[in-house]
């Protein structure tokens, strides 16, 4: 197993009352699987992806990655946040360069693997360009290739494309898709749209509304180039869209 | 082009009084210098070397106070940014020594230093320290901690935070802080060279009073505020070239 969330629990404390935010998770991430984590907003999926990050702590139980606990973030895992977070004193390539030159590696080499992952997600003509003068969907792109580039075995992705337009959007997951068969990365991605869960995921992971449990999981059986009018593929959405409004109507009772 | 106008008007309305002073003998003609005998003080001491010697003599207290200042606001304020419980130790004393009005120190620093170099250097550093040290520390708290999480997941070691996010991000709000204390600084080295100096623009100023030539106190100040516009466009020009991803979507 690439990641083991062993009884996984957490809580926040403010004004010294203790809101439980995730109860019990247990979860198992296979090898170049693609997880989606679903669930109504409030339920807990980005404190989890958040803890696979090693940004928050766990009040209780463990994660495991490649057997070893996390005790912080590091560069095995790649992070993609919503709302892009490049470094906008840097250029394109040098967002995406940044772990590189962390690490050490020399200039040249920073370039090409720079180069790589430009051409990858369709920017290298913008490599010289500060994140100032990108639009959403292409500031998105680059912090998928800043986290590519540094070569993480995980990718963990927060509602990756929430934030862009409906058009956008479709485009990303389908770039995602076509990256995820070059690069075969163990992906959790957070979301709260079923579309995006059912076209991108190898499981679906849907949470209880808070405090978040896991509800369900559903294996998508689907081929690896999706169809989203395909009849199978409603089928899912509609058999999920199911599961998650009664967690929903939870939030509203 | 407003500005330009702006200046030629208050040079305008000072001229106008000056020698409509001279006409009407309003007050007495010499308490109110016209600009002609200002531009005359200021071509005589350029011509006899005085006025090059009192810039240098003021500037070079000035770039010693403020850089030493500048390098102590820097480490100080980027660790009292990073780290909390540095914070809570130096906020409080901070907090007690920064109200008092610097010049109400001045004349310890005579006692502690002399009447040379040292007392006005490190008056000058004592007075700019805080305001740039404060500064320095609020932009550097104000750094989104999301850069850090973004980093920090590709591998950023915490000398790295500091030194490939901590320092780029808060750079901005760091020229501001620098900008300020020297601005501070020309304002206080006066304060300074009034209380026993034998150089610099402050005592050119005093020496103005001393032998009642008021023509050269306000020749010493327009050259102070001379100085301190033109050291203001160069960190702004700086700041400019530095900051070109903030500006970039204008060129786009």
């Amino acid at each position: 197993m690439k990641i083991q969330v062993q009884r996984v629990s957490k809580s926040f404390t403010a004004d010294g009352r203790r809101t439980p935010a995730l109860v019990d998770i247990d979860l198992d991430v296979a090898d170049r699987e693609l997880i989606c984590l679903l669930g109504p907003s409030g339920c807990g999926k980005s404190t989890l992806l958040n803890i696979v990050a090693g940004f928050l702590e766990p009040t209780s139980g463990t994660i495991l990655v490649d057997g070893r606990p996390v005790t912080g973030p590091g560069a095995d895992r790649g992070v993609v946040f919503q709302e892009y977070v490049l470094f906008p004193w840097l250029t394109v390539q040098g967002n995406v360069e940044f772990g590189l030159t962390l690490k050490g590696v020399p200039a040249d080499e920073r370039r090409r693997i720079a180069r790589r992952y430009l051409e990858l997600v369709g920017l290298v003509q913008h490599a010289q360009k500060f994140p100032v003068q990108l639009s959403g969907g292409m500031k998105q792109r680059v912090a998928i290739a800043r986290a590519l580039a540094n070569a993480p075995s995980i990718i963990l992705m927060d509602e990756p494309f929430g934030a862009l337009d409906a058009q956008t959007r479709e485009i990303l997951q389908e770039e995602l898709g076509r990256i995820q068969r070059v690069e075969h990365k163990t992906i959790l991605f957070v979301t709260h749209s079923i579309r995006e869960a059912v076209y991108l995921a190898d499981r679906v992971v849907v949470m209880t509304s808070a405090p978040g449990r896991i509800k369900q999981i559903f294996a998508i059986k689907l081929p690896e180039t999706r169809d989203r009018f395909a009849p199978e593929f409603t089928q899912y959405e509609s058999e999920i869209t199911r599961v998650v409004k009664e967690e929903v109507a939870k939030v509203h009772e | 082009m407003t500005r330009g106008l702006a200046i030629l008007a208050t040079l305008a309305l000072w001229a106008g009084i000056s020698y409509g002073n001279r006409a009407v003998e309003w007050m007495l003609p010499a308490l109110l210098p016209t600009p002609g005998e200002v531009v005359r003080v200021f071509l005589d001491s350029v011509r006899d070397g005085s006025l090059v010697t009192s810039v240098t003599t003021s500037l070079v207290r000035v770039a010693e106070g403020f850089g030493l200042a500048a390098a102590a606001a820097l480490a100080l304020g980027v660790l009292v940014g990073v780290s909390t419980p540095v914070r809570l130790l130096v906020e409080p004393i901070i907090e007690f020594v920064r109200p008092i009005p610097p010049l109400a120190f001045l004349p310890m620093f005579l006692v502690w230093f002399g009447l040379g170099e040292a007392s006005k250097v490190a008056f000058i550093g004592y007075t700019t320290f805080f305001p740039m040290f404060v500064a320095v520390a609020a932009s550097v708290l104000r750094v989104d901690p999301m850069l850090l999480r973004a980093a920090a997941s590709l591998g950023a070691t915490r000398v790295d935070l500091i030194r490939r996010v901590i320092l780029p991000a808060a750079l901005p709000g760091i020229i501001v802080a620098l900008r300020l204390g020297f601005g501070l600084a020309l304002f206080v080295i006066v304060g300074a060279e009034f209380m026993g100096a034998d150089a610099g623009l402050g005592h050119l100023i005093m020496e103005g009073r001393t032998f009642f030539n008021p023509a050269q106190i306000v020749m010493g100040a327009l050259v102070l505020g001379l100085l301190g516009s033109a050291a203001n466009a160069l960190l702004v020009a700086a700041e400019r070239s530095l900051f070109r991803w903030r500006e970039a979507r204008a060129t786009s």
